[in-house]
């Protein structure tokens, strides 16, 4: 076995390992709550795959986490650790909502890729000037990056209360856009093949996350840019040494974490609620931080990572609503024990799991 | 015969797979200074941490004064007598040569009265040992040999009779080492017990009773000092015959690659590093530039390579000049044709954690040759990254193995397989041979000769005299940042050059 294979099966085992202690614990918990944790799996697992809505709600979920793991990793592979996703998310599909209230009557086909690319600008924006300050003036980025969750949180309150809402709402969010620029929702898609599932806010905006999903892959391991993002991020002083411009890569990084945070306004505003609504990213930005570090910052990771947050969000709720001592916080404790042991305490069994594989790799 | 200080009986000690020490068996006589002498990796300091209580030895047995002793810790060992200069001082910096020597000695309720007491005994030391250091003098002001007089000291007052160090002269001049080996004279004179460990063959002919030598985690050798000599202890050191002086044929210098003219560098706290240093480096010529680590050559190296930004003066490579960069660019100045093997390979010359064939594009990653449109040709990388390490004889020669699973010498010839590849006009090259074992130095200081004969400009920074005096053909020395003399290597002296490299200058010598 070589080096690189050992390596994965301990990255690997280790966080199955510590999925697995995270779900015992939880299973601890729901016992003595007076429940039947076996129950509670199955309601869960029923509840995010068991039938085509539940597994709707689950993917639609995880795509959204797929954005901002993506954008939390780039961060995390130039050195930074970039939790603004959040407001990254939220600025970015500011732009998204109103290229499409602007563009409306257009093709779908060009009002897609114009999204996309208002998405990047907006919340590379938001992403680059935290990264400037870190790049030139050496503020710390998870400092500023909270800050501008914040400053994105006020303007868009302001801007939806006071510009965007339509005369006579009561609620701060804008007119719904008109449906030609709606992303196509998957039981339409699959409506073209003849196939027919229940309707869930699951879009085609999923196809778009794996692709980022490869894009970003090969962006980190297999360009220059990337290449210069990861020496930046391991080692600055051969960076500098090899000419390569620390501050830059440190900007163009917090630009692609925007651009993709930002991509959560696409699944959510222009693939499911067709307006800008206030507090459209709750969560998803933060839940991206988790979903980055238990996936070990790798696209398959992160798809996997996403995969089960998806599962969690979705199972979960189904869990609150089937089982009368589970309520909606007990999920937040079982999502809260996953980010505990998978991702802050990671490094428990390692030593143990690293020794038992390399005694496994020697025979 | 004498009574035996320490002695070690079939130590053996393993890290994992790779064995540090191999049945090593030591004698070392009381009141006499006793060497220890190996390549880097032969062992010598797991030898010297078990005897110090930093490693627990897997078999084997220690006597101390003839008395068999367990030393599980550095306090077993301080009680057995024994004291330790490390090669790295253990001083705070911002702490009195009192304060520092008290440290971890300290006892009752008031720290005065153990300041007292220890100063009282301090003082009687300084005078029966001929140390004199100012004990009231912050360690931070004191120059390198004085720090190390208070490990010394430090050692002394614990009450150590067999003192070892570690690497000692590394950091410091010829003349300073003089006298250090002075103080190692008159300690054992006094009937302590010295142990001496080095690579340097000098050092071991200068001042040792006896020395031992360890290749590959082995004692291969016991020698009385006055009964060996150089040829043959580096023989021992190797297993094989080694060229003391490197073969080369006379210089013919060419026309000026590099010209330096009235640089000067201040840095971010205000010191000023490099004073207005002028010279110029030839095409097939080797200019060395010798000098106490310290004295502003990695800074000029620095300036020169574009790390750091040229803040005054101007600097000519193959015609092309530079009057100033707000921030370095080691970009720009590789696109001139400049090659740089940086000081430290470890965090600067290589990223460690990437794989070999990462690391062989470092700073020639944009090379059109390794890119297609978006991507990198991998293909292409892996294969000239392979072609590079069989060229090279960096051992293995994986390019997908990380670099920080090679040992130092190969990870150094990665580095200078990367740099000399490119085929450079100018090459500057910092401690080729820092860390790195004899058959390693020997294959570089080749390459070096040979791109020189080629006809390449190559500025050459190292703290090493003998590879200084053994590949230049110009030597330029520096002391506190200015270029106190140059020498033709020809006519070189060691002597000459170690009082520049203390910033005495002829007229005044």
């Amino acid at each position: 076995m070589n080096e690189r294979r050992t390596e994965t099966l301990v990255v690997t085992l280790v966080t199955v390992t510590n999925l697995l202690i995270a779900f015992f614990i939880s299973g601890v918990v729901i016992w003595a709550l007076g429940e039947d944790p076996w129950f509670a799996l199955k309601t869960l697992l029923y509840g995010a795959f068991g039938y085509d809505e539940g597994l709707g709600y689950t993917l639609y979920y995880t795509t959204n986490f797929i954005f901002t793991g993506l954008a939390f990793a780039i961060g995390f592979h130039c050195g930074l650790f970039n939790i603004g996703a959040e407001g990254q998310a939220y600025i970015g599909g500011l732009g998204v909502g109103l290229i499409c209230l602007w563009l409306e009557d257009w093709s779908l086909w060009l009002v897609f890729p114009l999204a996309v690319l208002t998405s990047i600008i907006l919340g590379g924006i938001w992403g680059a000037i935290p990264g400037y300050f870190k790049a030139k003036h050496g503020s710390h980025e998870v400092v500023t990056t909270i800050m501008f969750n914040f400053i994105a949180s006020v303007i868009m309150v302001n801007i939806l209360s006071h510009v965007l809402r339509p005369p006579k709402e009561m609620s701060p969010e804008s007119r719904e856009f008109a449906e030609g620029v709606w992303i196509p929702q998957m039981h339409e898609i699959f409506d073209w093949f003849g196939i027919n599932i229940t309707q869930t806010p699951l879009n085609g905006t999923f196809f778009f996350a794996l692709i980022c999903l490869v894009l970003v892959w090969r962006f980190i391991w297999y360009t220059r840019w990337g290449y210069e993002i990861r020496t930046v991020g391991t080692n600055d002083t051969a960076a500098v040494y090899a000419g390569i411009s620390v501050s830059r890569n440190i900007i163009l990084a917090m630009v692609v974490c925007g651009g993709l945070a930002g991509f959560v306004g696409i699944n959510e505003i222009m693939g499911s609620s067709h307006r800008i609504m206030l507090n459209f990213q709750a969560g998803i930005g933060f839940t991206g931080i988790a979903v980055s570090l238990i996936g070990r910052n790798h696209p398959l990771g992160i798809l996997l990572a996403a995969l089960l947050f998806g599962i969690l969000y979705q199972g979960g709720a189904e869990l609150s609503f089937e089982v009368q001592a589970i309520d909606r916080h007990l999920v937040v404790l079982i999502q809260g024990l996953v980010i505990l042991f998978a991702g802050a305490l990671e490094n428990l069994f390692w030593p143990q799991i690293e020794y038992f594989v390399k005694q496994l790799a020697r025979q | 015969m004498s009574t035996s200080a320490i002695e070690l009986t079939d130590i053996n000690k393993n890290f994992g797979n790779v064995c540090a020490n191999k049945d090593v068996s030591l004698k070392v006589e009381s009141g006499t200074i006793h060497g220890i002498i190996g390549e880097n990796g032969a062992g010598k300091s797991t030898l010297m941490s078990i005897l110090y209580g930093f490693y627990l030895a897997d078999s084997g047995a220690i006597a101390v004064q003839e008395k068999s002793t367990e030393i599980r810790s550095a306090h077993d060992a301080i009680a057995a007598g024994i004291g330790m200069v490390h090669q790295h001082f253990m001083l705070v910096d911002t702490f009195t040569v009192l304060e520092n020597v008290v440290l971890g000695t300290e006892t009752g309720f008031s720290l005065q009265e153990s300041m007292q007491k220890t100063e009282r005994e301090l003082q009687r030391l300084e005078k029966d040992y001929h140390l004199e250091v100012d004990i009231n003098a912050v360690i931070n002001t004191l120059p390198v040999g004085l720090q190390q007089r208070v490990e010394i000291l430090k050692a002394l007052y614990r009450g150590a009779d067999i003192l070892i160090l570690d690497e000692p002269t590394g950091v410091l001049t010829p003349q300073e080492a003089d006298h250090l080996f002075r103080i190692l004279n008159e300690l054992r004179e006094q009937g302590k017990t010295v142990i001496l460990i080095t690579h340097k063959l000098r050092e071991i002919m200068a001042t040792t009773d006896n020395v031992s030598v360890m290749r590959q985690g082995e004692m291969v050798a016991h020698r009385k000092t006055s009964e060996t000599n150089r040829e043959e202890l580096a023989e021992l050191m190797v297993g094989r015959k080694v060229l003391m002086q490197v073969d080369k044929a006379p210089a013919k210098p060419g026309s000026p690659m590099l010209t330096v003219k009235h640089l000067d560098y201040t840095d971010d706290f205000g010191v000023r590093r490099v004073k207005d240093v002028s010279f110029e480096v030839n095409c097939s010529e080797i200019v060395g530039i010798a000098g106490v680590s310290g004295n502003g050559q990695s800074e000029l190296m620095d300036v020169i390579t574009g790390i750091k930004p040229l803040q005054k003066g101007q600097i000519q490579i193959s015609g092309q000049t530079i009057t100033s960069t707000v921030r370095g660019n080691a970009a720009a100045m590789r696109r001139f044709g400049m090659a740089h093997v940086p000081e430290d390979r470890q965090r600067r010359g290589l990223v460690t954690s990437f794989s070999a064939n990462e690391n062989i594009i470092l700073g020639y990653h944009k090379n059109p040759s390794y890119n297609n449109f978006i991507e990198m040709d991998r293909d292409f990388i892996i294969q000239s990254c392979k072609k590079q390490m069989e060229h090279f004889d960096v051992r293995p020669d994986n390019p997908h193995l990380r670099a920080s699973l090679f040992s130092g010498g190969n990870q150094q010839k990665l580095v200078v397989a990367r740099e000399f590849e490119r085929d450079p006009a100018l090459l500057v090259v910092g401690q080729p041979t820092r860390g790195v074992d004899i058959g390693a130095i020997e294959f570089i200081h080749r390459q070096i000769i040979a791109m020189r004969d080629a006809g390449k400009a190559v500025l050459l920074v190292s703290v090493e005299l003998d590879e200084i005096l053994s590949l230049s053909d110009r030597i330029l020395v520096m002391f506190d940042g200015q270029i106190m003399g140059e020498i033709l290597a020809k006519d070189a002296d060691e002597r000459e050059i170690g009082l520049l490299m203390a910033g005495v200058r002829k007229e005044a010598a």
